[in-house]
């Protein structure tokens, strides 16, 4: 990843054909698992794998034709510029350490972690601010969910030993 | 006759205290989500959707709907007052309402915005308790053949009406139907495309797509953008309300035209985003006033939210007379009533009748609370635009992940909800559309059942969807709309040789 100027970024062409040719690779999947659930006519009629299959035909056909499409006469432009790819990832990479500890922590514990370092680092607010939404959230989170509508959402140890 | 007795019950079970109170619940919520930039209809209602579990089903389904109520109703305020639609369908709506907002004139832009969302709504509804039943009844009879050829239809209309490149929409839906095809095959018992792994035992469920297609996608291409709010007052005093009043019946006919339009648009899967943009182009072309759009002209907000309102209630239609949602939102509702336990589908007009005409009995007062909520209320909504993005965005992906994770108390499903968003920022980005996906998810195992069994009554023969007149007709009608655009470019290539 280059980093040098704010207006550079990977071209749309080649992020669409990247995305198509992924698109593309999702069918040939589906084409290989529908082959080994069978795709023709079993006793029962058409096998598992008979409609699926022709999906997966579809799905590589049309990828063909949007490569070919995107290729020939595809937006010359910017996909986005680095800066821009920069603030998604931001949002993108904590956002997969939220979901991945999730299991571990419990929902409440990484929401206010979460919160937090989004608040603070993203939107650069005070301390007391931040622990105001971070935690607050929370809160009326189980208020609502757990005790208004019998909603259970993922405890870790910390609520474990609060007992809630 | 039998329908107003039906409508009269309705109207009872909808205004019982607890509806009402629901109802009202529905509309602020939906508001606030048609506000905020990330949460959507259909996701919205996807997220709330579990606080649903342990409510009775018609009053679920009365505060779902009214969430996508309230949501129409809120995209239109963004839009006049900061230039930016909460909602695609809102689009259109920035046109002339930002400009008389810049004008002074928000008061009276909102007023016509509401009132003609209003007017859409009730003409869509009057249409669905007229028209619902009579559907209903004629699809009793359909055999599986007839109901494909009905899913084909609704597919194909995606094709050909969608501004999208057909090919990229093509391939949008059949990633859905593969999805869909994941896991647990109804008919056979038999295991597919699972390549081992247990968590795919039980397929993608949709529910899981919305939330990350729209909700995570959308965050993602707002914080792309680095959006800052910064906006207009909004303040709206009895006096500009009767004033626009007054004034708005003059535009009768642009409103009669984009009630149709919308209705059309909504019954058949293009939409309210596309609606309001052809009700916006016709009175901008028909209007004798038509130079003056786009520099504040009030027939230019009265044309795209009146029709925006009629296709996303008409699109309800067919989801509850034939099981076939007509957009994103009417498929999450109806994953809704498979949740509860019903059935959707024409049998519900038989077996489920307190369910379907309290629904829409509410349709008529959740119209007209969102109406009087919107009006009184905009200076609070619009002052939640103002809290800064970096505080709003990590509360609604937390409450994304709330949701994703309550629809089947797993936390794989949280993970499944962060891929599709990062796959749904892509696929936005490089022009495919969103919703025939969803719609493909939803009605995937369906499609493919009624597929598989028509096949199966004919020794696999494709004749059986031109066996006789009525499953033909819908066929080839499917057939015109996937070729629409291709007839179109004929058709214009001809008249061009002749001329």
């Amino acid at each position: 990843m280059t980093t040098n100027s704010s207006d550079a970024g990977p071209t749309h062409k080649a992020v669409e054909a990247g995305v198509t040719l992924l698109i593309a690779l999702f069918g040939a999947i589906v084409i290989y698992g529908s082959v080994k659930a069978g795709i023709n006519w079993g006793a029962e009629g058409p096998r598992a794998g008979f409609f699926p299959f022709y999906i997966g035909i579809f799905i590589v056909v049309a990828s063909a034709v949007n490569l070919w499409n995107g290729l020939r006469d595809g937006d010359d432009g910017l996909f986005a510029e680095w800066g821009q790819l920069r603030q998604v990832m931001s949002v993108v990479v904590p956002t997969s350490i939220y979901v991945g500890v999730m299991p571990f922590t419990g929902l409440y514990l990484a929401s206010i972690i979460f919160i937090g370092w989004f608040m603070r680092w993203l939107g650069k607010y005070s301390w007391p601010i931040v622990a105001a939404v971070a935690l607050g959230m929370p809160v009326v989170t189980y208020l609502i969910f757990e005790r208004w509508f019998l909603v259970p959402l993922p405890k870790g140890p910390i609520e474990e030993w609060l007992g809630l | 006759m039998e329908e107003l007795v039906n409508l009269f019950h309705g109207f009872a079970v909808a205004l019982q205290p607890f509806n009402i109170m629901v109802m009202i619940l529905g509309i602020v919520l939906g508001v606030i989500i048609g506000v905020l930039p990330g949460l959507g209809g259909a996701n919205g209602v996807a997220i709330l959707l579990p606080l649903t579990f342990s409510m009775p089903p018609t009053s679920a389904i009365i505060m779902l709907s009214c969430i996508y109520w309230g949501a129409l109703f809120g995209g239109a305020i963004t839009s006049i007052l900061f230039n930016i639609p909460g909602e695609p369908w809102s689009v259109a709506t920035t046109f002339d309402g930002y400009p008389m907002a810049q004008q002074g004139k928000a008061g009276e832009a909102l007023t016509a915005a509401f009132t003609s969302s209003f007017v859409g709504a009730l003409f869509a509804v009057i249409m669905i308790t007229l028209v619902a039943p009579l559907v209903a009844s004629f699809a009793l009879q359909f055999g599986p053949a007839e109901k494909f050829a009905v899913y084909f239809l609704a597919f194909c209309s995606f094709v050909g009406l969608s501004k999208e490149p057909p090919f990229k929409t093509i391939a949008a839906m059949m990633i859905g139907f593969a999805l869909a095809a994941v896991g647990l095959d109804s008919i056979t018992g038999q295991l597919r495309l699972t390549f081992g792994s247990t968590e795919l035992l039980n397929g993608f469920d949709f529910l899981i797509a919305v939330i990350g297609l729209f909700g995570i996608g959308e965050i993602l291409l707002t914080m792309e953008e680095g959006l800052s709010f910064r906006g207009g007052k909004a303040k709206i005093d009895l006096r500009v309300v009767l004033q626009t009043w007054k004034e708005m019946p003059r535009y009768w006919v642009t409103s009669l035209r984009s009630c149709i339009i919308g209705c059309w648009m909504g019954i058949t899967p293009a939409g309210a985003t596309p609606a309001s943009f052809m009700s916006y182009g016709i009175a901008k072309r028909v209007s004798p006033k038509g130079e003056n759009f786009g520099k504040g002209e009030i027939e230019g907000v009265v044309a795209p939210e009146t029709a925006a309102h009629a296709a996303g209630t008409a699109a309800l239609l067919p989801m509850l007379s034939l099981g076939v949602p007509g957009s994103p939102t009417a498929a999450v509702l109806l994953g809704g009533l498979l949740i509860w336990g019903l059935q959707p589908g024409p049998m519900l007009f038989v077996e489920q009748k307190e369910f379907v005409w309290g629904l829409i009995a509410s349709m008529y007062l959740g119209n007209l609370v969102g109406l009087i909520v919107v009006l009184t209320c905009v200076p609070i909504f619009a002052a939640i635009l103002r809290v800064p993005f970096s505080i709003i965005a990590p509360l609604i992906l937390v409450l994304c992940a709330i949701g994703a994770y309550s629809v089947h108390s797993s936390t794989f499903d949280v993970v499944m909800m962060l891929v599709f968003g990062v796959v749904g920022y892509l696929l936005k980005k490089c022009n495919y559309p969103l919703a025939p996906l969803v719609l493909a998810i939803v009605l995937g195992d369906k499609a493919e059942e009624a597929f598989r069994q028509s096949l199966l009554g004919s020794q696999g023969s494709l004749g059986v969807f031109f066996s006789n007149t009525l499953v033909g007709t819908i066929m080839v009608l499917g057939l015109i709309a996937l070729f629409w655009s291709l007839i179109q470019q004929g058709y214009s290539r001809l008249r061009t040789a002749a001329a």
